[in-house]
């Protein structure tokens, strides 16, 4: 009954299928198991939404900086850079999709890459529907009510947690323990990569510099 | 065309201003400066200002020597010139300047003997000196006129080796003749005397800190290293001072620099009777010199604080041997200012090793170029004098009015904000305050603004907030309602 009132609501099926899998995202993270089966199995999730979850992150984070009240987060502004701002979340969820994909394709994983990016993004529901209302209370909690403001921020967290590991519980079909595994597998594997690209980095600019100076070298023996 | 020309010359002549413009000011970096929340250097306006520099030459007694200690009582300045083997005594006279008054050279006891190297003077509200004759390895009371009242020595004592030797360095007597000296390589704290000359025990004592890697280290080494360990025992204090309250003041220089990063060092300590540190440190930092610092000139290490003055509205003063820096801290333990530096110029030291003052006047006596500068209040200075004067005695919005004629001076300055918000907050303007607690960063007194201006709003609006919340429910219920009879009607048609 509902579904038929809500399609005849909204015309168009693409942008209708696209406000269901935004309105799954919420019982994704109420019903995490559950969810992340239905998100991958039964096609509930779609990467604009996984997108638009991102970018709420995005957001949220800079509106933290901006207006999240001085006493629990105190920012010297000369320092903030925005585009390292956002790195910090695109490059190690990049980094994470990478290397979890990689090792899971080795390890008898049923997901695919994109369904490890819906469900890494879908896992960050709790943090955007909680730091929100935290931003605006923070600015009227005095500092002894801080305890309030920092649980919050920490149970959004963890929260998060347990949905990336029910989400890599059901993309995956593991069992907890062969997760759990895969989990601290994927951050060890992301150190790696990180790893390999600085030595990649500093090598090339050795090379480069050795390469100058020989120039250099050859210009002051010549002239 | 006339036209053109007139632009092409008024833009001419702005670019070269504002080319030249900048330059000069980049050039220099102002002399004082203070830090701010997030131990960022910031510029100030000088609150002290070099005035002059007095060697010995001028007064035509040759010049001083590793002069290592400056006393002063009533209007005399004490001179401990160790390096030339006495004690030159200055009187400052009305139209301020100084005049030499005498020269110590040699105590009179069972018989005449002169001084060597002596480092600090003590001089009683009597008239009777105690002088640290250091390489004689002795502690002299005298009376005003160089009679030799009690001499001290090595105290024969269990905790001291037979085979030490006495060196001191500092001292100071309290008013009940207590003599409490600063020795080098004992590293227990103060030594304290009766007045006597009766050993009586050690006062304050750094604590031992127990570092289990250090444990670790003792269970492997074998005994001649456990033996080089024992050497490690921390503290020595590098000087001590008299506040007007009889409190001692005193400064260390054995610290780790990671204790500053953490906030766990305490160079400057104030002791009550029993040895504890009970120094207010309600600043940014506990009171530790600078907060950060490059390399520049090969100078790197934290501040080392040689010596330490008390003025009389309780603002303390301590100077700083690495770059020859005097930092300034109010009675709450909060940087008002830091100035000084390593230079040749006037108001720029070689190596410091004492400062002192006389009423708001500073002395800084330079062992290395064997001078000393005098320092003088500016009406900045004096205005940051006034603002916290007035907030001690508790003329709290007159203390508000001060602090921001000390914020027109200076924008950058975090205390100044502090006050105004304070006055503000006392006026219950809370609004206003925590706008003022905001820009320093002040979450404290940010909070305690903030609780009572909540409670003010509540209080003005709370029948506007429940009559809404009143209107919302009503609301949500008649839709309920409403839902349920039209479904009622409809339900029908499926």
């Amino acid at each position: 009954m509902t579904t038929i009132k809500k399609k005849s609501r909204i015309k168009n099926e693409k942008l209708a299928k696209y406000l269901d899998s935004l309105k799954f995202g919420l019982y994704v993270s109420t019903h995490p198991l559950d969810g992340f089966w239905d998100l991958i199995r039964e096609n509930r999730g779609t990467v604009a939404a996984a997108n638009t979850f991102v970018f709420l992150v995005l957001a949220v984070n800079l509106m933290k900086l901006q207006y999240t009240s001085f006493l629990f987060l105190a920012i010297d502004w000369e320092k903030v850079n925005i585009l390292v701002e956002l790195a910090k979340v695109l490059l190690p969820g990049f980094l994470a999709v990478i290397s979890n994909w990689g090792l899971t394709t080795l390890f008898d994983g049923k997901g695919r890459m994109v369904d490890i990016y819906m469900g890494l993004a879908y896992s960050a529901v709790p943090y955007i529907m909680i730091q929100i209302p935290m931003i605006i209370l923070s600015n009227v909690f005095t500092r002894d009510e801080g305890a309030f403001y920092y649980y919050f921020d920490t149970f959004s967290m963890l929260w998060c947690a347990g949905l990336v590991l029910c989400a890599v519980m059901m993309i995956h079909h593991y069992t907890l323990t062969q997760s759990l595994l895969a989990i601290a597998a994927t951050g060890v594997g992301m150190l790696i990569m990180i790893f390999v690209f600085v030595l990649f980095f500093s090598l090339v600019t050795d090379s480069f510099s050795y390469f100058i100076s020989i120039y250099r070298e050859l210009m002051f023996r010549l002239y | 065309m006339k036209k053109f020309k007139k632009i092409f010359m008024l833009l001419s002549v702005t670019m070269t201003l504002s080319v030249t413009v900048p330059e000069t000011m980049a050039d220099q970096r102002s002399y004082t400066y203070t830090y701010d929340y997030f131990k960022f250097e910031r510029e100030s306006p000088d609150a002290y200002t070099a005035t002059d520099i007095i060697t010995g030459n001028q007064f035509g007694i040759g010049d001083f020597k590793n002069a290592d200690g400056l006393f002063v009582r009533g209007n005399d300045l004490y001179v401990c010139d160790t390096g030339n083997n006495r004690i030159v005594v200055f009187t400052k006279l009305e139209n301020g300047e100084l005049e030499v008054k005498e020269e110590i050279k040699e105590v009179t006891g069972a018989k005449v003997t002169t001084l060597a190297g002596p480092t600090d003077i003590f001089v009683t509200k009597e008239g009777d000196r105690y002088i640290v004759d250091k390489q004689n390895q002795r502690i002299l009371h005298t009376d005003s006129d160089n009679n030799v009242i009690l001499e001290l020595t090595k105290p024969e004592d269990e905790t001291i080796a037979s085979n030490a030797e006495f060196f001191p360095n500092k001292v100071l007597v309290d008013n009940t003749g207590r003599i409490i000296a600063l020795v080098d390589g004992y590293n227990e704290g103060f030594l304290q005397f009766t007045p006597e000359g009766e050993f009586i025990g050690y006062l304050g004592a750094n604590k031992v800190k127990f570092d289990p890697l250090d444990y670790l280290w003792k269970s492997f080494a074998t005994d001649a290293q456990k033996a080089q360990m024992i050497q490690f025992v921390p503290t020595e204090y590098s000087n001590l001072a008299f506040d007007k309250e009889g409190f001692i003041y005193a400064t260390t220089d054995v610290f780790d620099v990671a204790e500053i990063r953490t906030n766990q060092a305490t160079p400057i300590r104030k002791l009550n009777a029993t040895g504890q540190d009970i120094l207010v440190k309600n600043g940014i930092t506990n009171p530790m010199g600078d907060l950060s610092w490059g390399a520049a000139g090969d100078v790197k290490d934290a501040s080392r604080f040689n010596d330490i003055t008390i003025l009389d509205n309780d603002i303390y003063m301590a100077i700083d041997r690495t770059r020859g820096k005097i930092f300034a801290y109010d009675y709450q333990g909060n940087l008002l200012y830091a100035f000084g530096g390593i230079g040749n110029k006037l108001g720029y030291f070689q190596n410091v090793t004492s400062i002192e003052h006389i009423g708001t006047d500073l002395y800084v006596l330079d062992g290395r170029s064997n001078s000393i500068t005098t320092f003088s209040l500016t009406e900045y200075g004096e205005l940051i004098n006034t603002a916290i004067q007035t907030y001690v005695d508790g003329y709290y919005q007159e203390s508000g009015e001060y602090w921001k004629e000390v914020q027109a001076l200076n924008g950058n300055y975090e205390l100044a904000s502090e006050g105004v918000g304070r006055a503000f907050m006392q006026a219950e303007d809370y609004e206003k305050a925590m706008e003022y607690f905001e820009r320093t960063w002040d979450d404290d007194n940010y909070s305690k603004a903030f609780k009572l201006y909540r409670k003010d709003w509540i209080e003005d609006n709370i029948g506007t907030v429940i009559s809404l919340i009143m209107i919302l429910i009503v609301l949500w219920a008649s839709k309920t309602i409403f839902k349920k009879i039209k479904g009622g009607i409809l339900d029908d048609d499926y």
